[in-house]
């Protein structure tokens, strides 16, 4: 039947745009027509977007714009209704939310979710699980070899950990950390399992504008000591507008506007987006 | 000295060390004749029991999925024990060769029950889980107790049936249950397996995968989140369970002359589950003493008769009250520390 029906085609994005630096490299994500509809609502629809390499991408649009759904989307807690995903060329189709982050994508949360009951560096050790390289059989005689991987995992726990700042903390519980050693301690733990891209969700909620400056920093560092790509999803403008070298702004599901922070700070529909048709005009008589 | 620098992993060594010197005592005073006939009578079962909670706390405690059919697995266990006892009794003539390979079978066949009830359990959670591994529990004591097999020169016969005309000798008579052909356990044997599974579970918990598996039990979104393969490693600790609670029956089997299948009934698997949550979940050092206390209170309260059970309820309601108490905590950690500046005080006289 669908045989007879003409192919549909759809126009692939011309608007790409990814830092310079980046051009001649695999970008690390390639996102096309993504959408997914619950029941009869459409959450997300028509979403494309090109990650470079070692870009760090920012998301935004106003609550329930369906930020959060395309971080479950990228990571396969849902699956898509439309569309496709290609992490570093790869279509990354029916795979389940672990092989995702084996191939490539880790991500934090917007309510934290640690391993509260365990250390902190046990948090990052669960993070390294699947670079330790040790039988079941090894772990339960102990042997030399699992001393040795133990050890090796230790250490690059304790630097992970040194690297946001956080290696005194090793050895307290996870759960009873200040808020933004949660949030930071999360982001230590996703860079642990290797990724070729961090999603962010609301990295500086909750946090003071001291922290919410080192974190900025945090950000630029990981880009460019680990050289992979970040995308985040924040409220926190100062942030977007400070790290962010591309942003998509996105509002009813749909990417309402593309660009640099310069051009997304003066685009006429996302300031309508977020303070409404006559909020737009008031900005506009200001300006 | 590696391990004695991490604190988990001194408190285990602690443990274990304190559970050989104990054991050990208890084991020379038996030999010297110097514990009453009901006690040394108690100290299989109490080998048992500790096999029990420990490796039900690696369900409840560590993995964190409420299992209510644990003695379902005990049963496996014993039943496999006594079918191999009986038909390899010719072949291996070593009572302590012919033990170590009946545990090894019941271990290994509980551990495959184990797998395959844990194909459509592990994807449960919470009370679904716990209803769903209830019922497994009780099918297999029903299928036990329908179960007849004998042996002849030609090997073993089974049926499923009553009045079924089997050749041989009955090793298992359905609802009678099964002939233990020799006494094979004894405490020694129980304290070796009671220590060798000790270390297998704190050595699985120490280890990458017993990390995954607290990461699942603490939060199982964020564990996927970080590559790690929720059901294989919930397999992984439901399996090593089962495996344990098998090794448990034989040896629990093999210490009388008849087993039936009604004895690993729900109240078993319940009363291996009090064990777990009055020692702490999570805790092995808790669950070695609550198995031990528990499986001796009853017998020390033979002397209330009527009011046996009355009184073994209301001991237990009292401890969990206690153990949820703040200032019971309190207080608790206020001696542990006077006791250790004792110590320290000591230390410092000598030097």
């Amino acid at each position: 039947m669908s045989q007879n029906n003409a192919t549909k085609m759809v126009p692939l994005p011309t608007d790409v745009i990814i830092p310079e630096r980046d051009l001649g490299k695999q970008p690390v994500l390639d996102i096309r027509n993504l959408g997914i509809d619950f029941g009869g609502l459409t959450a997300v629809d028509g979403f494309t977007l090109t990650v470079g390499k070692t870009e760090i991408a920012g998301l935004i649009g106003p609550n329930g714009a369906g930020k959060t759904t395309i971080f479950n989307l990228l990571t396969n807690v849902y699956q898509p209704t439309r569309g496709s995903i290609l992490l570093q060329g790869i279509d990354t189709k029916g795979m389940t939310t672990a092989q995702v982050n084996r191939m490539g994508i880790a991500r934090t949360f917007q309510n934290i979710r640690l391993f509260g009951g365990m250390s902190v560096i046990d948090n990052v050790k669960v993070g390294l699980h699947n670079s330790i390289k040790c039988s079941a059989l090894s772990s339960i005689l102990h042997t030399p070899h699992y001393y040795k991987t133990e050890k090796a995992a230790r250490a690059r726990c304790l630097e992970l950990l040194d690297f946001m700042g956080m290696a005194d903390m090793a050895q307290y519980q996870a759960g009873s950390l200040p808020y933004g050693a949660q949030r930071r301690l999360e982001i230590v733990r996703a860079l642990a399992t290797k990724p070729a891209i961090i999603l962010l969700d609301e990295p500086a909620a909750g946090m003071n504008p001291s922290e919410t400056a080192e974190l900025m920093d945090h950000i630029r560092r990981i880009r460019d000591e680990f050289e992979i790509a970040v995308m985040l999803i924040e409220h926190d403008m100062n942030l977007v507008m400070g790290v962010c070298e591309g942003i998509a702004v996105l509002n009813y599901g749909k990417i309402i506007a593309k660009g640099t922070p310069e051009q997304i700070c003066n685009n006429p529909a996302v300031i309508e987006a977020y303070l409404g048709k006559k909020g737009a005009a008031d900005h506009a008589s200001e300006g | 000295m590696r391990l004695w620098k991490s604190k988990t992993s001194r408190q285990n060594i602690i443990t274990l060390a304190a559970v050989i010197i104990v054991f050990s005592a208890v084991f020379f005073m038996n030999q010297g004749g110097m514990l009453s006939s009901s006690l040394s009578g108690q100290l299989v079962p109490i080998c048992v029991y500790i096999i029990m909670a420990l490796s039900l706390n690696l369900t409840v405690g560590i993995l964190g999925e409420l299992s209510l059919g644990h003695a379902g697995f005990m049963s496996i266990g014993a039943f496999s024990g006594v079918l191999a006892v009986t038909s390899l009794g010719q072949a291996i003539g070593n009572p302590l060769l012919l033990m170590i390979a009946a545990i090894l079978i019941g271990g290994v066949l509980a551990a495959i029950f184990g797998f395959l009830i844990g194909i459509p359990v592990l994807r449960l959670r919470g009370d679904y889980l716990a209803i769903v591994t209830l019922a497994f529990g009780e099918i297999i004591k029903n299928v036990l107790n329908c179960l007849y097999v004998t042996i002849d020169p030609d090997g073993l016969h089974a049926a499923m049936f009553s009045g079924a005309k089997l050749p041989g000798k009955f090793i298992i008579n359905g609802p009678q249950g099964a002939t233990v052909p020799e006494k094979l356990s004894n405490f020694g044997i129980g304290f070796v397996l009671v220590i060798i599974v000790m270390l297998i579970i704190m050595n699985f918990v120490h280890s990458k995968e017993g990390r995954a598996i607290k990461a699942i039990r603490d939060n199982p979104i964020a564990a996927e989140s970080v590559g790690l393969n929720i059901t294989s490693y919930k397999m992984k600790a439901f399996v090593i369970s089962a495996a344990m609670a098998g090794m448990a029956g034989v040896l629990f089997a093999m210490n009388y002359s008849a087993i039936e299948a009604k004895k690993f009934n729900f109240n078993t698997s319940i009363s291996v589950l009090v064990m777990v949550v009055l020692g702490g979940m999570g805790s092995l050092r808790g669950s070695i003493v609550a198995a031990i206390v528990l499986t001796i209170l009853p017998e020390l309260l033979r002397g209330f008769d009527d009011y046996r059970m009355l009184i073994y309820a209301i001991v237990l309601i009292l401890v969990m009250i206690l153990n949820s108490n703040q200032r019971f905590l309190q207080f608790k950690i206020t001696l542990k520390k006077k006791i250790t500046a004792m110590f320290r005080k000591k230390e410092a006289a000598k030097k």
